[in-house]
């Protein structure tokens, strides 16, 4: 499987060749060797899972890990060294399926989407950075690899966000992000190292023997990892850059902050899962709480935001929150006992991908059409835009959690692990559930029903978005479609034994009752054109909805934080200290030389006799103390 | 025979009377010779020491010749800035030169 290098050197070589010609490249150009070479890689990543899984089980009834490829990169002494290679093993397969297929959606998406943008060349550059580092990250051999990659994902994300550099908002939004992540990164790589030092090792999955030294130090290192993960997968209350890098491009937020970057925390603690479910069941479950509370935080605040991407991301924050639970209430690695979770997350990534980057996508062809973000510019839009009308409302059902959509499956294994963790857990998660069908039906309304904006639409009236846009959004509508009757147990489970995927029509039957009456009550208060129900709603409890539409306050209190008790009390001390004592004295040296020189510049007269003298002068010192010496 | 160090005498003094000169000459020309002074007293201590300590040998009159030699050039070329020297400043007074000073 030596190709598989070529999966990463691909997007690579793209980006080196598009970026470096940049303008001297036509537009058209450059979108069409991107997309060629995603493509390629998305072909391979196809062949790569294919023969990987052809291949099949060992004597174990596993798929044994692979790794084609690997080199000594930094060796540190003793036995420490990092290395950089390729690993494939069941999750790190189906990722590379997952980020290729995205990609190279986005890729044709773009090219009707951004048609005509300035420094169209740079964004498909980006875009290739962007899908060799995601790759590169989830096929790493050991964890520092990972960081490497994750630090890369972090700057073109950083890069995509800001790619309108003239806006203000997407300047500081991409800011954000990346301070943001890159302040839980820290934790991530106080973790590696302590993991590393304790361990001896970067691997994944080091020697039980090497372990019993360090076990009291895993649960520490592997919950400060996890940091970096809930910076990356924007969990409470690390999340609050996720909704503003909406400010990016609509494609790279389907492509970035929807399917594939976003769940790189989940992915994260995927692959310390025997580590974590070994030695830290304890913080396992901490994330759990982690999750759940976002996914409640997240899925609250979705209920009442105007701007469909700002619903569309706290969705994700949610969906992620589900993911993380799922994986923070496995009790075990046996997927029949307690380790179902795993299973279902990995699985619900997978779908999740799909739907919301379709959805993503979709809410790209409305805004293509209405040229704003604000549900208030929309309304009535399914009679212009048929095909976005279905493919949406087809994501949306798959959210909700509506059978047979590839969202009903994975939302019913997480949920069936939630019950089985504990009943609590289980109940909060089916409520969400709910909110989030209820949720994404008041999106669905708003967009595609309810009263037209007349006077915007008499103006500039909506239309179909062109082929390059649609044909995504149908190929993603039938992934979504199809993608709940993969057998994925079959594939990936928490021991990678074969786990059949049996539907637990209890919990089936209570989400779909749940995901049910979320639809109608959405239907009920958003249908109709008055909106009487819920403009009644908002207005009865204001203070609630209110503080929900400006997201609990968290980044009013982030802002205090920062600004107020940092800046103003750390910051501006240690700022003065600098200023005045550190810069003083260097100040001060650099005077005292001045004085100094104007002391002794006379020496230097410009008279020759008087240089005789100190010449000679200077001999005679030379001689008598080599005499006396 | 006069011994070596009537010779070594007569340099020494020709030695100081030029550097007396370097240091108190107001005239630049008199300070050309107080260094052609200096010059010649080395020139007699190569030859008198080859003469007295290394007979047979001749790298000390053949350094002295070549020590002339040099001597010539430098003032050939030092006159030739004091020409310049006064056709800038119409004397050749050394205190009127310390314009090369920080």
């Amino acid at each position: 499987m030596e190709y598989t290098i070529l999966i990463l050197l691909l997007p690579f070589l793209s980006f080196i060749l598009i970026g470096l010609l940049g303008t001297r490249l036509k537009p058209t150009a450059a979108g069409v060797f991107g997309t060629v070479v995603t493509g390629i890689t998305a072909i391979l990543s196809y062949w790569t899972a294919f023969s990987y899984f052809g291949a099949g089980r060992n004597a174990e009834g596993i798929y044994p890990q692979q790794i084609p490829w690997n080199a000594e990169w930094l060796p540190f002494g003793g036995n420490l060294h990092i290395d950089l290679g390729i690993l494939l093993d069941p999750i790190s397969v189906m990722m590379l399926v997952v980020i290729t297929t995205v990609s190279f959606m986005v890729h044709i998406y773009s090219f009707g989407y951004m048609k005509g943008e300035t420094g169209f060349q740079r964004y498909y550059s980006f875009l290739s950075l962007f899908t060799m580092s995601m790759l590169g990250l989830v096929v790493a051999t050991n964890i520092f690899q990972m960081y490497i990659f994750w630090e890369l994902v972090g700057v073109s994300s950083y890069l995509l966000i800001g790619f309108y550099y003239t806006r203000k908002e997407a300047v500081a939004a991409s800011k954000k992000a990346f301070i943001v992540t890159r302040f839980a990164d820290l934790g991530f790589l106080i973790g590696i190292l302590i993991y590393g030092f304790y361990t001896g090792s970067f691997s994944f999955t080091p020697d039980a023997a090497v372990i019993g030294t360090a076990k009291v130090f895993l649960p520490l290192a592997l919950g400060l990892m996890f940091i970096g993960g809930a910076g990356k997968s924007a969990m409470f209350p690390l999340h609050i850059w996720l909704p503003d890098a909406m400010e990016g491009p609509t494609p790279v937020s389907a492509l970035i902050h929807a399917a594939t970057m976003v769940v790189a925390g989940v992915y994260l603690v995927a692959r310390m899962f025997p580590l974590f479910i070994g030695y830290a069941p304890e913080v396992l479950h901490i994330t759990a709480y982690v999750g759940a509370f976002t996914a409640l935080y997240a899925a609250v605040v979705a209920c009442v935001q105007s701007d469909i991407k700002r619903v569309l991301a706290f969705s994700t924050i949610s969906q992620i929150g589900f993911m993380i639970v799922s994986l923070g209430v496995c009790t075990s690695s046996d997927p029949h006992a307690g380790g179902l979770g795993y299973m279902a997350s990995m699985f619900h990534l997978f779908t999740h991908a799909m739907f919301k980057a379709l959805l993503f996508l979709g809410a790209g062809c409305i805004i293509h059409a209405v040229h704003s973000n604000e549900m208030s510019a929309m309304g009535g839009l399914r009679k212009y835009m048929p095909v976005t009308h279905i493919t949406f409302l087809v994501a949306c059902l798959a959210i909700a959690g509506i059978w047979p959509l590839s969202g009903f499956f994975s939302k019913d294994e997480i949920l069936a692990a939630c019950f089985r963790f504990s009943p609590v857990m289980g109940w909060v998660m089916t409520f969400i559930a709910g909110l989030t069908a209820f949720y994404m039906f008041r999106l669905y309304y708003n967009i595609f029903w309810g009263k037209e904006n007349k006077e915007l639409h008499a103006e500039h009236k909506p239309h179909e978005a062109p082929a390059t846009m649609t044909v995504p959004l149908v190929f993603l509508a039938a992934v979504t479609l199809l993608a709940g009757w993969i057998p994925f147990g079959e594939f990936v489970s928490s021991n990678g034994q074969a786990y059949h995927i049996h539907i637990d029509w209890n919990v089936a039957a209570t989400s779909l009752c749940v995901a049910a009456a979320g639809i109608g009550i959405a239907t009920w208060m958003y249908l109709r054109e008055d909106r009487k129900v819920a403009t009644g709603l908002a207005t009865r409890f204001s203070g609630l909805y209110k503080a929900a539409y400006r997201r609990f306050y968290i980044d009013e209190i982030y802002q205090f934080v920062t600004h107020r008790i940092i800046f103003a009390c750390i910051s501006t001390p240690i700022a003065w200290f600098d200023r005045h004592v550190v810069d003083g004295f260097m100040n001060l040296l650099a005077w005292i030389s001045n004085k100094l020189s104007w002391l002794i510049k006379g020496m230097q007269s410009g008279n020759v006799q008087r240089y005789g003298i100190w010449f000679l002068g200077g001999a005679l010192g030379l001689t008598i103390v080599l005499l006396l010496i | 025979m006069v011994q070596m160090e009537y010779y070594l005498i007569v340099s020494t003094i020709m030695m100081f009377i030029g550097i007396y000169g370097f240091l108190t000459r107001r005239n630049l020309l008199a300070m050309l010779i107080s260094v052609e002074l200096i010059l010649n007293s080395v020139d007699i201590n190569f030859v008198v020491f080859n003469r007295f300590l290394f007979p047979g040998q001749l790298e000390g009159f053949f350094f002295s010749l070549f020590a002339i030699g040099i001597s010539a050039a430098e003032t050939a070329v030092a006159i030739a800035i004091i020409i310049n020297i006064y056709r800038n400043m119409k004397n050749i007074q050394v205190k009127n030169l310390d314009k090369m000073k920080w």
